[in-house]
């Protein structure tokens, strides 16, 4: 746990102090991950920064564990936080094995130890120890010069990681994969993160909390969900976005608005005329022919019109079938790609789980902005 | 000159000899005085004038300079002197290219380093100083090649070296004694060069090596 109280850094003296942070107070949870959020020169990098003491409070206290960090020793509350920067913070000069060494190394570990915990941490990301062991950081790609950074921050098993904008470097794929395999390893790790970043939807997909920051000042703390659903006041509706709609789908999952048993069920052995009733009894515009319990397509009135025998000879089959994983934006995308208002959910062995429609979609975006018109207006300005 | 063989290379000893202890002596005076000015920017920009005033005095305005001074130890001629001079011409070279070096370091891997626990001597033992070495002793080859001539005119004041040549060549008006003297103390300068190149090689960690082919 890491606690900010009144924390105010001002650089410089007399005419020329600009405050870069003005009395900011909030809580890193043990085991979250907390992304520090805002434009350049928001004081997101100072905060981060005041925490490992590579600057100097000017007032205010931060403690960590219940412990005021002025109280420690500078060199054993830095060896004591795991510190994340960007690739180009590995040391040219030291093999890849040397890097991640670093602190175990200083803090006085035995060799056999040290290039134990070295191969171990190799393989926690993704790389072979014996062909990246020896190997210098230029020889490595950003991707991988990364997955090095991740280990060197890891490497002494700290509790508590300091991560400055870790990801920002690397092409756009490849920081979608690495941010999957670090959230991995934190589902396992349970570390307390303080995480800057200036890439909102980094930190949608990295935070459990979001602290926004603006001109020095906390501006809100809250979670992902509430930071797009409920922003506190238009400079946060601002930089989240126009289509924070979106965000907000991509935080969600089929499982959150998957209809489990829609009644508009066919069996592929149904005859045709007993179907195109059902459908025109209830008031269905379709029906979802199951077969087996795996979906085998859908049938609306148009299809089955004088026709006879098996539904599931009609059946226009889906183009693709829905995880309980897959996010609301990619449904969302799916359904304007194939020009689909139904999707089913299978589950890995191909079984119907469910239906998710463009309606259940729009009801949930709805839904999480009901409360912002009031929200909006006790708005209190800071 | 090949009848001379035997005193050529008396003279080309004397001349490396002078040469090389100057640097012995210059090394760990300038480098440590180019560290700390990295670490107290407000005496950086005088330590380096100081150094360029140095080189601007002319060499035999130098001896001459301390002749009176090391007279009282009896000691105004001769090597003494000599070695002096070039100890303190070595000084802007080494001091600039300690400096330079230094504080061309990335400041993320400083940051990096602090930010991980090093204390200041470890940064740089461990960071700083190997991913400037390069460059320092590229200064060294500078201050190197440099003494050498430097060395050659040292040559009036009875230092010895391969000066001597040139020296008496002039007062003798013997122009092949001239010549050879200069031309061997080109040569000089020319392995001493080539020599010191091969140091900075060497002295270059392998991954920064790696770097820089990968960077081609």
């Amino acid at each position: 746990m890491i606690t900010y109280e009144s924390v105010t850094k001002i650089f410089g003296t007399g005419r020329d102090a600009v405050t870069a942070l003005d009395n900011v107070s909030f809580t890193i949870p043990k085991g979250e991950i907390v992304v520090f959020l805002g434009p350049s020169g928001c004081g997101k990098t100072t905060t981060l920064r005041l925490t490992n003491r590579l600057e100097t409070l000017t007032r205010g206290n931060i403690t960590i564990e219940d412990q005021n960090i002025m109280d420690m020793d500078v060199v054993e509350l830095r060896q004591r936080l795991g510190y994340v920067i960007q690739a180009i913070g590995l040391f040219p000069n030291k093999t890849i094995a040397e890097n991640i060494a670093v602190v175990p190394k200083l803090l006085g570990w035995d060799k056999k130890r040290i290039w134990e915990r070295v191969d171990e941490l190799l393989r926690m990301t993704n790389l072979e120890p014996e062909l990246y062991r020896d190997r210098f950081p230029a020889e490595l790609s950003g991707g991988q010069q990364q997955r090095v950074g991740v280990a060197r921050g890891l490497a002494a098993d700290p509790d508590i990681l300091l991560m400055d904008e870790p990801f920002g470097a690397i092409d756009p794929i490849n920081r979608e994969q690495i941010q999957n395999e670090f959230l991995k390893l934190q589902a396992k790790l349970k570390k307390t993160i303080a995480f800057v970043s200036h890439d909102i939807h980094e930190a949608i997909k990295m935070g459990d909390h979001i602290a926004l920051f603006d001109r020095g000042r906390l501006i809100q703390y809250e979670t992902p969900e509430v930071i797009l659903t409920q922003p506190k006041n238009k400079f946060v509706a601002d930089f989240v976005g126009a289509d924070r709609a979106l965000k907000v789908l991509g935080l969600m999952k089929v499982s959150d608005v998957i209809n489990r048993k829609p009644k508009n069920i066919l069996r592929g052995e149904d005859d045709a005329r007993e179907a195109l009733k059902f459908l025109d009894e209830k008031g269905f515009r379709y029906g979802i022919v199951i077969e087996q319990d795996r979906p085998i397509g859908y049938v609306n009135q148009k299809m089955l019109k004088y026709e006879s025998g098996p539904v599931r000879e009609f059946v226009e089959p889906f183009p693709l079938f829905l995880k309980e994983r897959t996010s609301l934006r990619d449904v969302l995308s799916f359904m304007l790609m194939y020009d689909e208002v139904t999707l089913c959910a299978v589950d890995e062995d191909g079984r119907f789980g469910g239906t998710v429609t463009y309606n259940d979609i729009q009801k949930v975006v709805r839904e999480s902005y009901a409360d912002e018109a009031e929200s909006r207006e006790d708005e209190v300005s800071p | 000159m090949l009848d001379n063989s035997a005193q050529v290379f008396f003279l080309s000893w004397e001349h490396i000899w002078i040469v090389g202890l100057s640097l012995l002596i210059a090394t760990p005076i300038g480098v440590p005085l180019g560290i700390l000015i990295t670490r107290h920017e407000q005496f950086a920009s005088r330590v380096l004038g100081g150094a360029n005033i140095l080189m601007t005095v002319p060499s035999i305005a130098l001896f001459g300079l301390m002749l009176p001074i090391l007279s009282v130890f009896d000691m105004g001629l001769g090597k003494v002197p000599a070695v002096i001079a070039l100890v303190l011409y070595s000084q802007l070279p080494i001091i600039r290219n300690t400096y330079t070096a230094i504080r061309n370091v990335p400041p993320s891997l400083v940051d990096a380093a602090r930010g991980m626990g090093m204390d200041k001597w470890k940064r740089l033992r461990e960071v700083e100083i190997p991913l400037a070495t390069p460059v320092i002793i590229a200064g060294l080859r500078t201050a190197a090649v440099m003494n050498i001539g430097i060395a050659a005119i040292a040559a009036y004041i009875g230092s010895g070296g391969l000066g001597v040549y040139i020296q008496q060549g002039i007062e003798r008006v013997y122009p092949e004694m001239i010549l050879s003297g200069a031309i061997l103390v080109s040569i000089l300068a020319v392995i001493v060069d080539g020599a010191m190149a091969a140091l900075e090689k060497a002295v270059t960690p392998e991954g920064i090596k790696v770097q820089r082919r990968l960077m081609r």
